[in-house]
């Protein structure tokens, strides 16, 4: 893809973003916090690259290690924020 | 056998072309990286109200899983030479080791996620913004020692454009990890929270930024033999600045820097997407980094400081700049818990505002128990979060959710601010800067400006507090303490609650 393609996705989904996080409620904050953690380990697509394609000695393992840290981070970002989402529950009643 | 696996998508996407090989990139990936970007988007709209974020987070995970899955089957080779790929070395990982490395990152993250404390939040999500910072800058490195794999060979060098996305991508991720590490050991209690000031300390920032600055531009002049030590520089460098940024601020900053990193973490990843030319990763980035942007805003806003003056640090470590001259010991009530039981049970309005005092004492589940006691007694109760409550925006909402407070009695505060001339009781646990009304009145005070509960308008004040000794973070003293209305509770809040929840029982 050409840079200004890639600018121009690049551009809107700030727009996007803005317009979607002004209309998270403050309530949720923590658990957009802990999801957009999850969610900006998408760069595991990144790792996966770099260990796949290691041409020197070594580099794998920077790949696989890049691999581990962002695992964590997907996997422990949604479990905690499914975790916390689960609380926000209206009593049934009291 | 897996081979076979993988093959059977592959001739359903027909060319598996490889974004290596410089040939036309498949259209179906790009078009799957899209859809994973579009479900990360209703992910955060799904947070909107609580009833959607559970379908929300659903979103998440599959937009996460469309993206993994589809790199697996373009990029993974089965041996060198695969895929017409000459990048691929000798020792490229099996897709075995990938699945390895995958379930232990899994394992790990899940297994913090179920133990970690509701109160431990802040560091949680400090600590994973560590994380994707280095992924980051692990990431970067990988695409500069191997430019061929991700596709950004021009001739025999890495273009100009790539090389300048590649070294933000690593200073960004950089200062993300290096920042967080001081952001978790401030939040964990691992390292003081109060400022540590460097003499000189705004040069020194200043310095090391332009430097990084300037040899992100170097770097994507240089030649393609010279670049090696300008981009080591520039990660060396990066790593610095993200410890000399944080280390000055204090700890009730710590929502706008938690915030400030969430935004790094973001444009981290979308400098890592603009790199690699991933959709999913420049959607992403764009999204976190935007909402890590708001929430600082928000933040800042909430205690009336600039940004600039929050970075720039050194927040409550001069004593109480404007009121600096010692307190005269003034006159205030102090009650028991059995007199605070006795009223509130009289009252027909209660508000309850609670701050980082309850989180410390964990006092929110009986907090919880005294709320259900009063509403079968017929009293209406309602909690105010001010937007700065706690180390990390939202917070005490999640502590209360914790503690199973239904959340339609949870309230911000512009909300509820008008409210508290009707009510009868305000219940103040574990804030106090929050509720100083030198915010409105006393110009000179260090919060002045910062939108405060209006306390002082209900008939009456309970005020938990461990002793009279400690003033809030800000340093300064607190009218509230003194008013004829208000009613000391001096003990440890969590304490203090359980007793008022004897006596009314």
């Amino acid at each position: 893809m050409d840079f200004i393609s890639i600018l121009s996705i690049f551009v809107l989904a700030c727009f996007v973003g803005y317009y979607v996080v002004w209309s998270v409620t403050p309530a949720l904050h923590t658990p957009l916090m802990a999801v957009t953690n999850a969610i900006s380990s998408v760069i595991i697509v990144g790792a996966l690259i770099a260990a796949a394609a290691a041409n020197v000695p070594g580099a794998k393992w920077l790949g696989l290690l890049g691999i581990v840290l962002a695992s964590v981070n997907i996997f422990g970002g949604f479990a905690v924020t499914a975790r916390m989402l689960a609380m926000y529950k209206k009593k049934e009643k009291k | 056998m897996h081979r076979l696996l993988l093959a059977a998508p592959f001739a359903l996407l027909a060319t598996p072309a490889h974004a290596a090989t410089g040939e036309a990139v498949n259209p179906w990936v790009a078009l799957a990286y899209l859809v994973s970007g579009v479900f990360f988007i209703l992910a955060l709209r799904g947070l909107s109200s609580p009833a959607t974020s559970r379908t929300g987070n659903r979103f998440g995970m599959i937009g996460m899983l469309i993206a993994v899955v589809t790199t697996l089957l373009t990029q993974i080779p089965q041996k060198t030479g695969d895929l017409a790929n000459s990048y691929v070395g000798p020792d490229f990982a099996s897709l075995g080791e990938i699945l390895i490395a995958i379930a232990i990152g899994a394992i790990i993250g899940v297994t913090i996620a179920r133990r970690i404390a509701m109160t431990a939040m802040p560091e949680l999500v400090a600590a994973f913004h560590s994380l994707v910072g280095l992924a980051a800058v692990l990431v970067g490195w990988a695409a500069y020692l191997n430019p061929g794999a991700f596709g950004l060979l021009v001739g025999d060098g890495i273009g100009a454009v790539s090389k300048v996305e590649m070294g933000l991508g690593i200073a960004i991720g950089a200062i993300t990890f290096s920042g967080s590490v001081i952001a978790f050991a401030k939040l964990s209690g691992r390292m003081s929270g109060s400022p540590i000031l460097l003499p000189a300390r705004h040069v020194i920032n200043l310095g090391t930024l332009a430097a990084i600055i300037v040899f992100t531009a170097l770097f994507a002049m240089a030649g393609p033999s010279e670049t090696m030590p300008l981009i080591i520089a520039l990660t060396v460098l990066a790593f610095l600045i993200g410890f000399l940024l944080i280390i000055p601020i204090g700890g009730a900053d710590m929502p706008v820097v938690v915030s400030m990193l969430n935004s790094y973490s973001g444009w981290a990843a979308a400098a890592m997407g603009f790199t690699l030319g991933n959709t999913a990763m420049i959607i992403t980035g764009a999204l976190v980094g935007s909402s890590g942007a708001i929430l600082s805003y928000i933040m800042c806003r909430a205690m009336n400081r600039s940004f600039i003056s929050v970075i720039a640090g050194g927040f409550g470590a001069e004593d109480g700049a404007g009121g600096g001259e010692a307190r005269e010991a003034r006159p205030y009530k102090q009650g028991s818990a059995d007199d605070a039981a006795f009223m509130l049970e009289q009252a027909e309005k209660v508000i309850i505002i609670p701050g980082y005092g309850m989180a410390v004492a964990q006092a929110q589940h009986a907090l919880r128990e005294m709320t259900d006691i009063l509403e079968e007694k017929g009293v209406d109760v309602k909690f105010a979060i001010h937007p700065v409550a706690g180390r990390m925006p939202g917070h005490m909402n999640v502590l209360l959710a914790e503690a199973s407070v239904d959340y339609d009695k949870v309230f911000e505060l512009e909300d509820i601010n008008s409210e508290f001339a009707q009510a009868d009781v305000a219940f103040i646990i574990g804030a106090n800067d929050v509720v100083n009304p030198a915010a409105k009145t006393d110009k000179s005070s260090p919060i002045y400006g910062m939108p405060v509960f209006d306390v002082d308008k209900a008939k009456q004040v309970f005020f938990i507090k461990r002793s009279m000794g400690g003033v809030g973070y800000a340093g300064v003293d607190n009218d509230v303490f003194y008013m004829d209305q208000t009613m000391m509770l001096l003990s440890d809040a969590k304490k203090m609650v359980e007793e008022i929840v004897k006596a009314l029982d």
